[in-house]
């Protein structure tokens, strides 16, 4: 059996304590959590968890029976990459002395993201797209030198029928 | 007329929700955060059994809610006696006894604050509890209260714990009563897909040795007699896990027995050589499976379960089919009222023979000489209570043997503390027994060590007149520790022995109950007699020998038919 890394979407009630429950379910049963991303959702009642996980088929059906289970639980999905949109941000803290500072530029031009700071050794990227792109553009920053990186982990929506 | 709106404390719409819930018995013990609500508890209906520990309290409304088939309510102040619940809740969880667990918490404004008695009771539960809620605002009081027995008592039952500030026991406000609770985000499925049963059916058809195994899911859903029904039409033998003890009469000649580590021997080989198991309300817990890759290698099997994550998480299977029991089997046994299985006997005559040959091996004997054998007290006690009592147990040798020298014919008889294994559960589970049924035998059947744990609540079966009657079997050892260190450490008894306990007969007077004590053989039944027809609560304290084992035995790690018998 082999473990495969999973997206999964989840809407839960907007209360205190329901992300205490889901994460502890994670931790007391001994699954394990690549990232997580929660916020509300059009309805105030309503807030949206999308984590990543990685685990063998048997244990991906055992993680999702138990998060039906909780009570604040509303709804629970596996997204298969093929019928979702999959995207992260991340904010890239880059060193960036006098004989890199064009490169990271180039850099920068080529993936389509932003400068949003900058200092005389230094420039903060935010770094948009899907996870494909996010491993390319940090792979290409790391031999300049990644001072701090800070990433949301992915979001995700399914497509909507045409 | 307009409605008429009339204010209440938080206090107040506790005591008017538990009412409405049908709740007339409390257990619990009092603090400085629920002083609010036990002056108004003075003034109602319900009565309140005061423990000695909190623990205690939360055992006795487990040992409540199963004899009565009622949800159990403990009501404990804040921090050590929040604490204090987590035990009992953790076992309540395990073996999913419905409960609503009232806690006290420090007023809201001080919550966050390392307050005098405050813990974050929610948040240490949060593992262990089916679902759990701070109140925060009076207004969401009675909203969370019924939820909170909804939840319990329905779907797979569990406890919920309701942590109240002291505040918002004192604050007033308008009350309108709770809308009926509608919970988007829960929905257990209740009734089976009709096409999985017809499934059912025709594997039963097709099956030449079937048996059922049935477990305290059963019980529950209140399903024994629909089980009963379908197992004697269908003819298939059945084992039941140590939670179904009693779903299916033990005195049946289709009974096998229990299931597992200490099971019967017919119960554990039936099952290595089945070719159907029909599995109902169980959760192939390790200690009923063996190894699991070599669990009933020979079957097909079907598992009924309420709880989607009991279905393909430890024993992969052919069948699976989410629904209540009760209603499943109900629907089972009216899709087949019409099928003749006679026909079937003859074809399994061999399967039944077999099992009766099995039956033969004699692995439960025992040689009653000059010591007093424990199986040979629990027989004794069977006899003489008819097989009628309510049996509660502690953990260990004494828990093991009760399930298997005392047999079950009706459910709720039989109260133990089975996922978690709690030393201590029997004496508070059987005076919460006792309220429940206050006009029948109920006995706990202890360890020495087991029974020393909630010693002290023997003075909340005397101030309540609980005449329940302690069975202990005194080995001077942790029994079951010093069995696994004599088969598996060669005999390296370290720190289970237990030559320094009180004087039970002694201690049993001291709290003003009646005490006993058996040394030799004939002694037993004179001393079981007296404690038993006593009007009063009694410890009889039986010396029996100090290394005898549990057998059969599966040693961890080994294949359920791999038992060692001596």
């Amino acid at each position: 059996m082999t473990e495969a890394k999973h997206v999964i979407t989840m809407l839960v009630d907007n209360q205190p304590g329901v992300l205490a429950r889901v994460v502890g379910l994670f931790g007391g049963r001994g699954f394990n959590i690549e990232s997580l991303c929660v916020a509300e959702t059009i309805n105030p009642e309503i807030s949206r968890i999308t984590l990543v996980t990685r685990a063998e088929p048997l244990v991906m059906e055992q993680i999702q029976k138990q998060l039906r289970k909780l009570i604040n639980v509303i709804k629970v999905r596996d997204m298969d990459k093929s019928k979702a949109v999959q995207r992260e941000m991340a904010l890239i803290c880059v060193k960036a002395k006098p004989e890199h500072r064009a490169e990271v530029l180039r850099i920068v031009d080529i993936f389509r993201c932003k400068v949003v700071d900058t200092g005389i050794e230094h420039y903060i990227l935010e770094v948009t797209g899907d996870e494909g792109k996010l491993a390319a553009i940090i792979n290409l920053l790391k031999p300049i030198g990644i001072k701090k990186i800070a990433r949301t982990g992915i979001v995700a929506l399914f497509r909507e029928p045409k | 007329m307009e409605p008429v709106e009339y204010t209440l404390t938080g206090a107040q719409i506790l005591m008017t929700i538990l009412q409405e819930e049908g709740v007339d018995t409390i257990f619990g013990f009092p603090g400085g955060a629920v002083i609010d609500i036990y002056d108004e508890l003075a003034r109602t209906p319900i009565q309140h059994i005061l423990v000695r520990h909190e623990q205690g309290a939360v055992h006795a409304a487990d040992g409540y809610a199963r004899a009565s088939g009622k949800v159990g309510v403990c009501l404990v102040t804040s921090g050590p006696g929040a604490t204090n619940t987590v035990t009992g809740i953790a076992s309540a969880y395990m073996d999913s006894i419905p409960l609503v667990i009232i806690t006290g918490q420090v007023p809201t404004h001080l919550i966050g604050n390392d307050a005098f008695q405050e813990v974050d009771i929610v948040g240490i539960t949060r593992p262990c509890t089916k679902h759990n809620y701070l109140v925060k605002r009076i207004e969401d009081l009675g909203k969370i209260l019924k939820e909170a027995f909804y939840i319990a008592r329905s779907g797979r039952p569990g406890p919920v714990l309701v942590d109240i500030p002291k505040d918002i026991t004192k604050n007033r406000i308008a009350y309108t009563p709770a809308e009926p609770v509608r919970l988007k985000s829960y929905n257990p499925t209740y009734q089976p897909n009709m096409w999985q049963l017809e499934k059912v059916i025709s594997l039963i058809r097709e099956a030449r040795r079937p048996m059922i195994f049935a477990g305290g899911g059963v019980i529950l859903s209140k399903g024994s007699s629909a089980l009963t029904a379908f197992a004697r039409k269908t003819r298939m033998p059945v084992t039941t896990s140590l939670m179904g003890m009693g779903a299916f009469p033990g005195t049946d000649p289709l009974c096998l027995g229990m299931i597992g580590m200490h099971g019967t021997y017919r119960a554990n080989m039936a099952t290595g050589a089945c070719d159907l198991l029909i599995a109902v309300g169980v959760r192939f817990d390790d200690r009923v499976t063996g190894r699991t890759d070599a669990f009933a290698a020979q079957a097909k099997i079907v598992h009924i379960d309420i709880d989607p994550t009991s279905i393909r998480k430890n024993v992969l299977v052919s069948l699976p089919l989410v629904g209540d029991c009760r209603i499943t089997l109900s629907e089972l046994n009216r899709l087949i009222e019409a099928i003749d299985f006679g026909d079937l006997t003859e074809q399994r005559r061999g399967w039944l023979d077999q099992i009766d040959q099995w039956k033969q091996t004699g692995a439960l004997d025992y040689d009653q000489t000059t010591v007093i054998k424990p199986q040979y007290v629990v027989e004794t006690l069977y006899r003489l209570t008819q097989g009628q009592a309510i049996i509660t147990t502690e953990v260990g040798q004494n828990q093991m043997w009760a399930a298997q020298y005392y047999h079950f014919d009706h459910p709720d008889h039989f109260i133990t503390s089975g996922g978690l294994g709690v030393m201590g559960f029997g004496l508070p589970a059987a005076i919460g027994a006792q309220v429940a049924k206050p006009r029948k035998q109920v006995v706990d059947i202890a360890g020495d060590g087991s029974i020393q744990m909630n010693i002290q609540e023997m003075a909340t079966a005397i101030q309540y007149g609980l005449p329940v009657k302690v069975v202990i079997l005194n080995n001077r050892y942790l029994g079951m520790v010093r069995q696994w260190q004599e088969l598996f450490y060669d005999k390296r008894y370290a720190c289970t022995g237990m030559e320094h306990a009180p004087d039970f007969v002694k201690l049993a007077e001291a709290y003003g109950a009646l005490g006993l004590r058996a040394t030799t053989p004939a002694q037993v039944e004179t001393v079981l007699m007296q404690g038993l027809s006593s009007p009063q609560a009694a410890i009889m304290d039986f010396w029996v020998d100090r290394e005898e084992c549990v057998y059969p035995m599966v040693p961890a790690g080994a294949t359920l038919t791999e038992m060692l018998l001596v």
